[in-house]
């Protein structure tokens, strides 16, 4: 009675305007979005509220920024090699970057141990937490885009990263340039709001 | 996590050229109308266990001295030693019949179901954007359910804090039993909740800007798909927020800290926790929560406005009208989100910032009554069930919306306050109205769901039972609250000034448990009708959309051979001179030179009347 689907072809999607996916990936940068601009609200209005511990920002905040800003300009040497196919540089930058991934995450953990130093500890003072909250979160979403960037990275090996075939690497190199702007947006907060 | 998932769906409804096997075609279906169907199954299975709850507490409430020892082998030591509910799970029972029937009921039952099923059919696509986004979509809700489902079976019991757990007191585990282990389940599950509504969002809208067919512009979108996508969009911006409430409502229980507790006694010890605020945890969940309001209510509108039109044989009154005061309602849902904390010790300034921003919205929510009014009007109506379903949907937005502006002012909301008259308020605009417009969109769209068409007669006993039950439970509250009765309470006879209402409690339970006996008769009906019903017509209600065109039970792709072409809107009913009383979105302009409007006259001149190409991406 029901028609069996070996019949219909599916191939050939109409698309109007935009590649489906990666709008979908722009849509899933707006709903991260819409986390941390309500995070960042909430220290906003916590603070106001007053009762709010006064805190140093671990210097190493300006090392791993530093790192992310590299990181987004090596992941875009990669994504520029793709468009001119060439692969050694692909993947010297994916991997590049992937290093510098590796190396932010660390720094922002040693962050913590800084922040401990002064005995500014998760539990206390929300002013103390949010920034827990901020950097662990943020870090969090950088292992989801590194796990992204290690599938391009492997599929870069298999010859399937090219000028012909940039919509993957692309959607990476958005997604990467969001997470080191929301990390200097974070930082920035902070300061401004300290 | 997500960003992973975004990439693996990259090739999967590439080319199926082979069988599907049972698991393929109906559990792990990337096929949007199985995926709705496995929706709305799923929510049929929630409103039964959330409307149960209810009739529970029902009993409790309108006979207080009733022994309910025949309750025992259900619910176990939630039964005293005396018979009688356990007043630490009636709590828990509010909690999970709002938590349950406002997310896996009105949210995933009715957006699940519906923009799923409706959305690639009535914009003529073969599918979703990304088929495996949507399976997970569906399997993340069904894990959520999985977890808030067993979490009624814990002995320390589900979630007690009301459905909008609020801290301090769903933070300390200490404090109820219903904070304890159930409080833990009931985040876990939101959180799985979220994602999948994330997904599904991520999915529709994507779906409904991309891969639109020839012709289809979004001036000739039917109304129901610009619900869906209104409320898609209002989703994916205020889900996020609920998930950073949620998470630091997790840090402060699981992990000690201070964002939303300050300076507590409990059992005569001091807490360590300072500095937090239990307001900023308000803030950020409504937030979400009123946009939630709208996630709701919208779809529903959207089914009742395609429903009106169709039944009624007329275009829909103010086309660009309705999506204009869509649009405005999702804008303003993000900006009254204080009116629920009036009495928080808010700055009274401030507070009338948000009372007038919030009567804003009777502007819009005025003209959508209005429209469906006017398009009822002089309208040929057919009365099917469906109709009668929305036209009970306009009913209820009306009456339930009249006490929102009673709500709305910061100064009477002093009194009403988590009074019944909130509880009839929200019933009947929120629950009771969606509700209907859920019901109204299964008895129209069943006969493209299973190829069937359901009983009339037990659709009409259906509707009348539920409508009026459902005028007889919430009028009566609205007095019940205005006399100043707490939402929420276990017990009212300990206080002299509410005495007087014990028949109407007995009244209103007896109301509940008829209204909620009439939806056996819409289960059999369901049921029964997917396996021995009536065939259905291709198109049995004479409807203009696409999905009429489909095969009476469309396959994999919707469409065997090309997609349909779109060449007008979709409320082409009874225009003077055509030989019929409707027009299908797909015949051109061109092949009704009798019944065109001068303009379309000079559009049919230019038209390409050629089949969709199938081009290449």
């Amino acid at each position: 009675m029901t028609r069996s689907s070996a019949d219909i072809h599916l191939g050939k999607v109409r698309v109007k305007s935009m590649h489906p996916k990666k709008f979908a990936m722009w849509l899933f940068i707006i709903s991260v979005t819409m986390i941390f601009a309500s995070l960042t609200s909430a220290y906003i209005v916590k603070k106001s509220e007053g009762n709010w511990a006064l805190i140093d920002f671990p210097s190493l905040f300006n090392v791993t920024s530093v790192m992310i800003v590299l990181s987004s300009i090596s992941i875009h040497f990669a994504y520029l090699a793709a468009k001119r196919n060439n692969l050694f540089n692909i993947r010297l930058g994916l991997t590049l970057t992937a290093v510098l991934a590796v190396a932010f995450s660390v720094g922002q953990f040693f962050s913590w141990g800084q922040l401990v130093e002064q005995e500014v500890f998760f539990v206390g003072n929300p002013a103390g937490s949010f920034i827990y909250v901020f950097t662990g979160l943020h870090v969090v979403h950088l292992v989801g885009g590194l796990i992204f960037l290690l599938v391009v990275l492997v599929n870069s090996f298999r010859y399937k990263v090219h000028s012909k075939s940039l919509a993957q690497i692309e959607m990476c190199v958005t997604y990467w340039h969001f997470l080191g702007g929301l990390w200097l947006y974070l930082y920035l907060f902070l300061i401004l709001n300290n | 996590m997500s960003v992973a998932d975004i990439h693996i769906g990259e090739e999967v409804h590439h080319d199926e050229h082979h069988e599907q096997s049972f698991i393929q075609k109906y559990i792990f279906s990337t096929d949007h109308k199985m995926i709705a169907k496995q929706y709305l199954i799923s929510g049929i299975f929630w409103a039964l266990i959330g409307g149960g709850l209810s009739i529970i507490f029902r009993l409790q409430l309108g006979f207080p001295d009733m022994s309910l020892e025949w309750l025992r082998p259900i619910l176990g030591k939630w039964i005293t030693s005396a018979g009688k509910l356990d007043s630490e799970f009636y709590l828990a029972l509010v909690t999970m019949h709002g938590t349950i029937m406002v997310f896996f009921v009105l949210t995933a039952g009715l957006s699940g179901t519906f923009s799923n099923f409706l959305i690639p059919l009535q914009i003529g696509a073969r599918d979703m954007a990304s088929g495996f986004m949507n399976m997970l979509s569906y399997w993340l809700f069904f894990i959520s359910s999985t977890i808030m489902f067993v979490s009624l079976f814990l002995e320390t019991g589900p979630a007690g804090g009301g459905w909008t757990v609020y801290p301090p007191l769903s933070a300390l585990p200490q404090a109820i039993s219903g904070s304890g282990l159930g409080m833990t389940l009931w985040l876990v599950a939101m959180v799985f909740f979220i994602a999948s509504t994330l997904l599904g969002g991520i999915n529709y809208i994507t779906t409904v800007i991309n891969l639109r067919t020839e012709g289809m512009s979004f001036s000739r979108l039917p109304l129901t798909v610009w619900a869906f996508f209104i409320t898609a969009v209002i989703g994916l911006l205020s889900f996020p927020v609920l998930v950073a409430a949620a998470l630091l409502l997790v840090f402060d229980r699981s992990f000690g800290t201070s964002f939303y507790l300050s300076e507590i006694y409990i059992g005569g010890e001091a807490l360590p926790n300072m500095g937090g605020s239990p307001i900023l945890y308000q803030h950020l969940f409504w937030f979400l929560g009123h946009p939630e309001v709208y996630i709701v209510l919208l779809p529903a509108l959207g089914i009742t406005s395609e429903i009106i039109a169709t039944n009624s044989r007329k275009p829909i009154f103010g086309y660009t009208a309705m999506i204009m005061s869509m649009l405005a309602i999702a804008f303003l849902s993000f900006i009254v989100w204080a009116h629920h904390m009036f009495v928080t010790g808010m700055n009274p300034f401030l507070g009338s910032i948000f009372m007038f921003l919030t009567l804003i919205i009777a502007v819009p929510s005025a003209v959508k009554a209005f429209n469906y009014i006017t398009t009822l009007w002089k309208g040929n109506i057919h009365f099917t069930p469906a109709m009668l379903f929305s036209i009970g949907l306009v009913s209820f937005f009306i009456s339930g919306g009249l006490t929102g502006i009673f709500l709305g002012n910061s100064a009477l909301d002093i009194n009403l306050h988590d009074t019944y008259f909130v509880v009839a308020h929200f019933h009947l605009v929120m629950g009771s109205a969606s509700f209907f417009g859920m019901l109204a969109g299964v008895y129209h769209w069943f006969p493209k769901m299973f190829g069937r068409m359901m009983d009339e007669k037990l659709g009409y006993i259906h509707f009348w039972f539920s409508f009026v039950g459902i005028y007889l439970v919430f009028f009566p509250l609205h007095y019940v609250g205005i006399a100043g009765f707490p939402r929420r309470y276990y017990s009212w006879t300990n206080f002299d000034a509410f005495n007087s209402f014990t028949d109407l409690n007995a009244f209103v339970s007896i109301a509940a448990i008829l209204t909620f006996s009439a939806q056996f008769v819409f289960l059999f009906n369901f049921f029964y009708s997917i396996f021995k019903g009536r065939k259905a017509p291709q198109n049995p209600w004479g409807s203009t959309t696409l999905e009429w065109t489909t095969p009476r039970i469309p396959g994999h792709g919707n469409w065997e051979g090309d997609i349909p072409k779109v060449y007008r809107w979709a409320y082409d009913y009874s225009k003077p001179g055509a030989k019929d009383d409707f027009i299908p979105q797909t015949v051109p302009y061109s092949h009704t030179p009798e019944s065109n409007l001068p303009f379309e006259n000079e559009l049919a001149k230019t038209e390409d009347v050629s089949p969709v190409a199938q081009d290449a991406k």
